[in-house]
């Protein structure tokens, strides 16, 4: 299981707190956790299912490298963090 | 109307103000922090909506049905996945993303109890049955075979920012698009018509200039009292419209005709207001003076209205949603990119400064 972490800036919008969550890939892992939470879905997520243009998500310290398909492989131990870029003001 | 309530949008939160001229207030705010695009007061059952921009964390729709006191969270339009092998490229030969980026028209569809109409960036048109809780796109416009050819006019994206919903059959429904054109469909969005005839581009070469898909109109609206005339705020000058869209006339205003709101009395349709900005190369008042302009005979002459305004050293700029007529035909209201609001109940004879201090305004709208 895959241990997901979701930026404090999105709490303010939709609860997600830190939770365990199983798949290969980062697509997997995070449908099983909207699955559970729908309504977050939509705020990482576009209705393509891309990763939002000013999110950011990390496995195990580096970045993914597929933001369309989120294919990018995930370990059995890996710590995944769904992050906002810095953008705006 | 004696004590109108009007719904702010800003960069940084909805703002309610309540009360006539002089003594309108802001009396409250929702959603303090976060971007608000627009906002619908649906007069059938009494619910606002509230269309938020996260930027981050992308479009959202709200209900409140009890005039903004609490939100929730409601659907918001999602386009089909392009189909294999589609090509749609933006003017800049960019793929162009078949979702949603923001909401510049929300108007109700008086045909069904929970009909709205929803009007999208990159360019789609959406309708919901149900209030809001889904919503599907109208596929008729979407797959119209110019649509690939509109482009970003006030925002990277095409944009539909105008849905008119025709008094006489609210399966009549004209919109406009920036920049794409002016579209009506008179079967509840089954299938589109084109209706430029007598607008004129000047920012393609001039054997385009005419077409249809390139026009850009800033704002359309109706009168609905005369639905056969309309007014537009196009991107280069003002035109109108008195056979029902058959054809559209310009109209040429001091100091000038460049600008980007038009709203028309609802039981004259002769009376409209604008609000000039100097040239598309600069989009600031003229010699920082901030004026309205209003004609009451269909065009032949304009009055400016300056009474209570900034009449030095302003550079405000009012976005196309900015403008708000009460159904009173008497209050209006008009906000800024640099958070200056203004009201009047006289038609525009006497401003009041709302406030000098608001976030970044774009879009007011009396509930």
């Amino acid at each position: 299981m895959a241990d997901v972490v979701f930026t404090p800036n999105l709490q303010r919008h939709v609860e997600c707190p830190r939770r365990e969550a199983a798949g290969a890939t980062v697509r997997e892992v995070l449908d099983a956790v909207f699955a559970d939470n729908p309504r977050l879905r939509g705020y990482v997520v576009d209705e393509r299912g891309a990763l939002r243009k000013h999110m950011s998500v990390f496995i195990d310290g580096r970045q993914i490298s597929d933001r369309e398909r989120l294919s990018d492989p995930v370990e059995s131990r890996s710590e995944i963090y769904v992050m906002q870029a810095l953008s705006g003001g | 109307m004696t004590q109108p309530t009007l719904l702010i949008s800003t960069r940084k939160g909805l703002f309610i103000a309540e009360g006539s001229g002089k003594d309108a207030r802001i009396t409250r705010s929702a959603f303090i922090g976060d971007n608000v695009a627009l906002t619908l007061a649906d007069r059938r059952d009494g619910a606002w909506y509230a269309a938020l921009d996260h930027g981050h964390f992308g479009v959202k729709l709200h209900r409140s049905a009890d005039r903004g006191e609490t939100w929730t969270e409601i659907a918001v339009p999602a386009y089909p996945p392009k189909p294999e092998g589609f090509v749609d490229k933006d003017m800049w030969g960019r793929e162009r993303e078949w979702a949603t980026k923001n909401i510049w028209a929300l108007e109700i569809a008086p045909d069904a109890d929970g009909g709205l109409w929803c009007g999208t960036l990159p360019g789609g048109l959406f309708r919901s049955e149900d209030h809001g809780a889904s919503w599907s796109l109208v596929e008729a416009l979407w797959n119209h075979p110019t649509r690939v050819k509109w482009n970003g006019g006030g925002a990277d994206h095409a944009a539909i920012h105008s849905i008119c919903v025709d008094p006489r059959d609210p399966r009549c429904v004209v919109v406009a698009v920036s920049s794409g054109g002016v579209w009506r469909t008179r079967d509840g969005g089954a299938s589109w018509t084109s209706h430029t005839v007598g607008m004129k581009a000047g920012y393609v070469p001039p054997e385009q200039a005419e077409l249809p898909e390139f026009q850009d109109p800033h704002r359309v609206v109706q009168c609905p009292s005369a639905p056969e005339v309309f007014w537009c705020q196009h991107h280069m000058g003002i035109w109108r419209s008195t056979d029902d869209l058959a054809s559209w006339q310009q109209i040429e205003v001091q100091p000038s005709s460049f600008g980007f709101v038009v709203a028309v009395h609802p039981r004259d349709p002769d009376t409209a207001w604008f609000i000039p900005a100097h040239s598309d190369q600069k989009r600031t008042p003229i010699t920082g003076e901030i004026v309205v302009t209003r004609t009451r005979d269909g065009g032949k002459h304009f009055e400016i209205l300056r009474d209570g305004l900034p009449q030095r050293l302003a550079y405000d700029l009012v976005l196309r949603h900015a403008l708000s007529l009460a159904d009173d035909g008497n209050h209006l209201a008009f906000g800024s990119s640099t958070g200056n609001l203004w009201v009047t109940d006289d038609q525009g004879e006497h401003w009041h400064t709302l406030s000098h201090h608001l976030p970044p305004i774009y879009a007011v709208r009396y509930a």
